[in-house]
């Protein structure tokens, strides 16, 4: 397994590229830097205000526009900016965007980029669910290019950040190719609420808008009403459903559902399994067991995404290694990202693990789930 | 699930031991830990501030720092803001003074409303009542039939009316209920996001019709900084009375939980820890606290410890361990000391772990046999008591026979509290853990 090398390789990219300057190399690269070029690694997790401790006084006065200097005209005047396109997704983060958008509010009304400001982005940072280690990494590196570069105003102080966050979202890949041979195989798994079946459907109307043969896998025979739930989503999709009866074995259901979509010529099947807590041990064996039971029926590695929850706290992590144990977890679906919570948690998955983000979910309705852009959240978060 | 969480509190009280007194900079560099443990927790940024600043104000005054035992002020200190935090005493659900009783249950989708309904429902039916349960999420596909499923399941009626509005459906079966004797209503609602005001709305209505005595926000133990926005958003629009936390069996450290009391005002009454239908417990913020601190009762330890033990005593006691002086004259005073704190086995209850490891180390002491060790004690000249050593066969024999012992219960004591001396030396060095903590204060 190449987890190993996975594990290692957002930081080390992130270095690589650090070394390169980014996204501006001219500005970063001419002047010297006056600290470490090494970008933190996670033994900066012990400094949880680096900026207060180590440069006192050292205040960049920030140039601050007439009327820029109150958050909610800037909140405005960024929605006015932005097409219909991105609205959702940004109405639903607006909360976040306002606790996102203090430290550079109150850096305008300060006129300065101090030690403050840089606690704030720290704080916001955290309250995005971040994670205290990707939250120092990105303040501590957009501190670097802020100083280096010499920017000095709002926007430029945002671009920064967003670019920085776009930039780790990046270090931690793709999502797996779709499989040359068919059918291609999605596991959507997760804890319990977190959108798994709902996903699912989504996930199955967007292949099927493009012209895919799609299948539904009821393997949540858990729950109770977990397969009728997915009946009713795959009626809406308008694709077929493999099911067995509520209590019988998952792995079962996912054997028939292979075989079928070989029989009917199915380009995509998605598996939607039951909401299990990453902590027992008898269920992620039996999610294992259905894993097991499609790469051995399918002779090449089925797709698995996991569904996160944009309300989940740190326990992502531990949520994203042990499912991680139980298959090769591919990447990560963001869902519920209409709500006021941030997501932030995958940073903290992929800065710990290198899992990307491939769906983000912004809604109840069938085309509520989009591919996911670093860019775009990056944007919506700053 | 706070085990984690407790483990690296734990950790950071460990460090904060090895110090001996406390300067304001060990105080500093433990309190940045602690914020980062908090944190790591998905304790609100905010509370974590507040806390950190609580604890650091107490830690870094007087008592503290002039005390014996520093480093176990702090850990009260701790134990007191987190008892504080999640609330006190448990709190109880309330009922209506004419049945039937309405409980509400509202909260974010995937919270676990439904479970958490169907768990009520057992809960309140162990305690002899005669709950219905209300499917009033009319929105998520199959979220009727998931609850009818459970209600068979736990044989429990359940109440749908098909064609009606959520609010249709909570007054109709309130009625329903009251007409066949149910004395208590659950009301399973939809899922809803807090920013949704159409939908809270209709939470707004549903608690306005039905006038249930208790509301109960239910909330993900899973759920990161943003439980916070959540509740607070609930408690403006619906005011709602309690906390249901679910899924506590996960690994979360519980930092929502944490953070709920503190933001809101509002107790977390009931917790869901494990998937059977009757895992749901009454919230009991103490025994969490402790829980977290992985201490089981050391708190009520240390305080009895103080009760009776003046810091002048104690700073002699420790003189003799350091210089390895301590006899059996020291041993009596500690034992009596011991008793008047509820005896040994009370005492060792409260530690954690602390009973295991000393049947371990073979210390095999109960409270009947404190009282034989007393008498084997006074029957020893002062010589004796001093040193140990002079105890040969004619003496013990002697002993045994003053004491109404017999020369093996002698032999055994002797042979005990050699082997003690031989513990406090590692008590005295580092890395006791649960133990070493207690080096100070007694010596069993």
């Amino acid at each position: 397994m190449a987890k190993g090398k996975r594990l290692k390789e957002p930081k080390r990219r992130k270095k690589a590229e650090a070394a390169v300057g980014g996204d501006q190399p001219e500005a970063a690269e001419q002047q010297p830097e006056p600290e470490s070029p090494e970008f933190p690694t996670e033994d900066t997790q012990e400094t949880p205000a680096p900026a207060v401790e180590e440069a006192p006084g050292a205040d960049i006065p920030l140039e601050v526009a007439e009327g820029e200097a109150t958050e909610e005209e800037w909140l405005e005047e960024d929605e006015a900016e932005e097409g219909e396109e991105k609205r959702r997704l940004r109405k639903g983060m607006s909360r976040s965007r306002r606790i996102l958008g203090r430290p550079f509010a109150r850096a305008a009304t300060r006129r300065a980029i101090d030690p403050q400001f840089w606690e704030d982005a720290e704080d916001a940072l955290i309250a995005a669910d971040a994670g205290v280690e990707s939250a120092t990494t990105i303040v501590e590196a957009a501190r670097k290019r802020i100083t280096s570069e010499g920017v000095r105003d709002l926007e430029g102080l945002r671009q920064v950040f967003r670019e920085e966050v776009a930039e780790m979202l990046r270090s931690f890949g793709e999502r797996p190719a779709v499989s040359d041979e068919k059918p291609h195989v999605v596991f959507i798994v997760g804890v319990n609420g977190v959108g798994k079946t709902t996903t699912s459907a989504k996930i199955g109307y967007q292949y099927k808008s493009e012209g895919q043969k799609v299948l539904f896998a009821a393997a949540d025979t858990f729950r109770a009403a977990g397969i009728e739930q997915m009946e009713m989503w795959a009626q809406r999709v308008g694709a077929p459903v493999v099911r067995h009866k509520t209590g019988g074995d998952p792995a079962a259901v996912v054997f028939d559902a292979l075989e079928s979509a070989t029989a009917r010529g199915i380009d995509i099947v998605i598996v939607d399994t039951a909401g299990r807590l990453h902590t027992k041990k008898n269920l992620m064996d039996e999610l294992n067991k259905m894993w097991r039971v499609a790469e051995r029926q399918l002779g090449y590695p089925p797709e698995s995404i996991l569904a996160i929850d944009a309300t989940t706290g740190q326990n992502g992590v531990s949520q994203a290694r042990i499912f991680g144990e139980a298959m090769e977890l591919g990447s990560i679906a963001l869902t519920k990202m209409d709500g006021s919570a941030k997501g932030g948690v995958v940073l903290a998955i992929g800065r710990e693990l290198g899992i990307p983000v491939s769906y983000i979910g912004v809604g109840e309705g069938m085309s509520d789930l989009r591919p996911f852009d670093p860019e775009e959240y990056a944007r919506a978060l700053f | 699930m706070f085990e984690s969480l407790g483990d690296r509190l734990q950790d950071v009280f460990t460090r904060l031991r090895g110090r001996g007194k406390l300067t304001e900079k060990d105080v500093d560099a433990a309190m940045r830990e602690i914020r980062l443990v908090l944190l790591e927790a998905d304790v609100n940024f905010k509370v974590v501030k507040q806390f950190v600043d609580h604890v650091r104000e107490r830690s870094i005054g007087e008592e503290v720092i002039k005390s014996v035992t520093p480093a176990q002020q702090v850990v009260k200190i701790v134990f007191d803001e987190m008892t504080d935090i999640l609330g006190g005493k448990e709190k109880d659900i309330r009922f209506a003074p004419h049945p039937p009783s309405v409980i509400m249950l509202v909260g974010l989708q995937g919270s676990g409303k439904t479970t958490a309904a169907a768990k009520l429902a057992v809960l309140l039916h162990r305690q002899g009542r005669t709950p219905l349960l209300v499917a009033a999420d009319v929105y998520r596909p199959a979220a009727v039939e998931q609850l009818q499923t459970l209600g068979t399941q736990i044989e429990v009626p359940v109440a749908y009316y098909k064609h009606k509005s959520a609010l249709e459906i909570c007054e109709q079966a309130v009625k329903e209920g009251a007409r066949k004797g149910n004395d208590v209503v659950i009301l399973d609602t939809a899922g809803r996001l807090h920013i949704d005001t159409e939908m809270m709305q209709e939470l707004v209505d549903i608690k306005a019709s039905v006038d249930p005595s208790e509301t109960l926000l239910v909330v993900d133990a899973m759920t990161g900084q943003d439980a916070v926005n959540v509740a607070l958003t609930f408690l403006e629009t619906l005011e709602f009375d309690g906390i249901l936390i679910t899924k506590m069996d996960g690994d979360a450290r519980g930092g929502a939980a944490l953070s709920m009391k503190a933001v809101t005002g509002r107790p977390i009454k009931l917790a869901s820890v494990g998937e059977k239908m009757n895992d749901l417990e009454v919230f009991y913020p103490d025994r969490v606290a402790s829980r977290i601190l992985g201490m089981g009762d050391i708190v009520t330890l240390v305080e009895k410890a103080e009760e009776h033990m003046t810091e002048e005593k104690a700073r002699k006691l420790e003189e003799k361990l350091r210089k390895q002086k301590f006899d059996f004259e020291d041993f009596l005073e500690q034992m009596q000391q011991l008793r008047q704190m509820g005896g040994l086995s009370k005492v060792m209850e409260m530690v954690p772990g602390m009973s295991g490891m000393a049947r371990q180390q073979g210390l095999d002491v109960d409270d009947g046999q404190l009282k034989r060790i007393e008498a084997i004690i006074y029957s020893m000249t002062p010589q004796e008591r001093h040193n140990p050593h002079v105890l040969n066969a004619s003496r013990r024999r002697r002993i045994a026979a003053g004491s109404g012992t017999s020369t093996q219960d002698v032999n055994q004591l002797v042979k005990q509290f050699s082997q003690m001396q031989k513990m406090m030396k590692a008590f005295t060095g580092k890395g006791a853990g649960g133990m070493g903590m207690l080096k100070r204060l007694f010596p069993f």
